[in-house]
């Protein structure tokens, strides 16, 4: 009785034991094949990025005669110097430089102010100003598109600068309150208002206290302008006209023109306009994920 | 305390500088577009006030209703596109080594401009020497098609980049609402002997669904802005088969010196959108009360 029970228990034991490794060749087959669709999603997104590299250190015979892969037998780094030297794109390049920063600043600085008027100060508008500044997320930018260039022809800022880098802040804020407001909001205030009641002024706290306290954020935020206002091209594209204020969004388009059959060239250009987003994602990929994901799902 | 807090001036010294630039830039701008909607004006000379003569044309205007078509399907296309992106979500936020780095390598594309994309895709479509059309001759494909160059296929060519470019975006915040669930609700339910399949449809979906419908409507509104990529690739071409409403309104306005009824589509753009968002917000909401 006793080994019959005991041999019962044993196959009991027993079968469990081949189901539950048949559970697991199944999942680690299962397992592989999930692995093994999301390694060709990647590459599906990676391939046409590495394949530019490629054919931007190739000249047109190897482009046209060898496998699109290949690599070239010696990489023509002159694709690079050619375009940086004979064109405009260094001067294209300099121009989304400095755009990018200016705005960057000016759009960190003042939705920093706004946010802070917003989450620490007391007043009836603002959520009315708040609001305002967030219905500006679904306004089509081709909506103002006309009056913009109207106006900026008026007071003269047409093929200015000035347009471009306060149209960028304007259009940029909206997001980078959205960014910040979250992180205002679960920050605790206590050390604000012991400056408070040490008697300092509302301009120190903000600039001696608050800014430095929210710098993680204020990073966060300024990267995702800096990506925004590199890649931005209607504006530039409408409101300047000289070469020597262009981006390089807009320049390389006419550059492009010129050079249709120089698929190394156009290869070089495109990759000097897309390395310095490379460059700062391999350094601060954290910091984008964190603030496109904080940026987009709010509303 | 409340007392420095509440100091009219500081407050209105924090908020000037970037309320001005609102609305002297977007808001002022989106009147003045419905207005100018109302005048026969070339851009440079005086504007001729006309009624809604513009706004009656745009409703029998047949190049504007093919473009308001395309738009559409990119909208359907971009929406459909998410219940892919989901699924890779899924997967991606299930127990896979190395998900981090996956979701940072889809997300690459996204960061680059509409503009560098197009370009780069304008050489992968290239007739002869891109690297589809190779790929196809090398399986054995005579005449493969010339994509861009297709009245009938340049729209749906168009259609595969702007996937590709978007994908990282919503796996990435698809990636980030499942992470948010909390492991002993999956647990529970796993206990009680619902598969891996139940658990992702009646258990998963359902709690991310608010942040699904954020992204519908991110995909459909951001499909009727969409400009940048098909102005560089086809310019609205061949023929106008890849027209959208936004390169619509460029072409007429800063090629055809058409300002008047360049900002009445403008107008018209601003109004589809707002009206879209919230149809989709209400639609959405009604179907929440199932639940």
């Amino acid at each position: 009785m006793d080994t019959v029970r005991a041999t019962g228990s044993q196959a009991i034991v027993t079968e469990k034991k081949t189901d539950r490794s048949k559970n697991s060749i199944f999942s680690k087959i299962a397992y592989g094949f999930m692995y093994l669709f999301l390694i060709i999603v990647a590459i599906f997104q990676i391939f046409p990025i590495i394949w530019l590299f490629l054919f931007s250190l190739k000249n047109n015979q190897e482009v046209f005669n060898m496998s699109p892969f290949s690599l070239p037998e010696s990489p023509k780094w002159e694709n690079y110097t050619k375009v940086w030297t004979e064109g405009n794109i260094s001067q294209y390049f300099f121009n989304s430089v400095t755009y990018t920063i200016a705005a960057v600043i000016l759009t960190v600085v003042l939705a920093s102010m706004v946010t802070f008027a917003i989450t620490r100060m007391n007043w009836k508008a603002s959520k009315w100003v708040l609001g305002l500044f967030m219905v500006g997320l679904m306004i089509p930018v081709h909506s103002t598109l006309i009056p913009l260039f109207n106006t900026f022809t008026k007071i003269n800022l047409i093929d200015n600068p000035l347009s471009v880098i306060l149209t960028y802040t304007a259009f940029n804020l909206p997001i980078t309150i959205m960014i910040l407001i979250g992180f205002y909001e679960a920050l605790p205030r206590e050390v604000e208002e012991a400056a408070i009641m040490d008697g300092a002024s509302i301009n120190h706290i903000f600039f001696k206290i608050t800014l430095p306290m929210t710098s993680p954020v204020i990073a966060t935020a300024a990267i995702i302008n800096m990506i925004y206002n590199w890649n931005e091209f209607v504006f530039v594209n409408t409101f300047i006209s000289s070469d020597q204020f262009k981006t390089l969004t807009v320049g390389i388009q006419n550059f492009i023109g010129q050079y249709t059959t120089d698929w190394g060239a156009i290869g070089a250009t495109l990759v000097i306009s897309i390395l310095p987003i490379l460059i700062a994602f391999l350094i601060l990929s954290n910091r984008i994920v964190e603030g496109i994901a904080s940026g987009s799902v709010k509303g | 305390m409340n007392k420095a807090m509440s100091n009219k001036k500081i407050i209105a010294l924090y908020i000037t500088p970037a309320l001005f630039l609102i609305l002297a830039l977007i808001y002022v701008p989106i009147v003045q577009t419905g207005y100018f909607g109302l005048m026969k004006w070339n851009g440079i000379g005086e504007k001729e006030f006309i009624g809604l003569k513009n706004y009656s044309h745009l409703l029998h205007d047949p190049l504007f209703w093919k473009s308001a078509f395309h738009s559409f399907l990119l909208a359907v296309f971009s929406a459909v596109s998410l219940i892919g992106y989901l699924f890779i979500s899924f997967i991606l936020a299930g127990k896979i080594k190395g998900a981090d780095l996956l979701r940072k390598i889809y997300l690459i594309p996204m960061l680059l401009a509409s503009v560098a994309i197009a370009q780069l895709w304008l050489k992968i479509y290239h007739p002869t020497n891109g690297i589809l059309n190779s790929l196809l001759v090398s399986l054995g494909v005579h005449n493969p098609p010339a994509w861009l160059a297709e009245t009938n296929l340049a729209l749906y060519a168009i259609i595969i980049p702007i996937i590709w470019q978007y994908a990282g975006f919503y796996i990435l915040i698809y990636y980030a609402a499942l992470k948010n669930i909390p492991d002993s609700l999956i647990e529970a339910a796993r206990i009680d002997g619902a598969t891996p399949i139940q658990i992702a449809l009646k258990i998963k979906l359902p709690l991310i669904m608010n942040v699904v419908k954020v992204t519908i409507v991110l995909a459909v509104v951001g499909s009727l802005k969409y400009f940048d990529l098909i102005y560089v690739m086809t310019g609205g071409g061949p023929n106008g088969s890849s027209e959208v409403m936004a390169s619509y309104m460029y072409q007429k306005a800063f090629k055809g010196f058409d300002f008047g009824y360049a900002s009445a589509i403008g107008f018209f753009l601003l109004v589809i959108c707002l009206v879209v968002t919230w149809i989709i917000r209400k639609f959405t909401e009604a179907n929440n009360d199932i639940y």
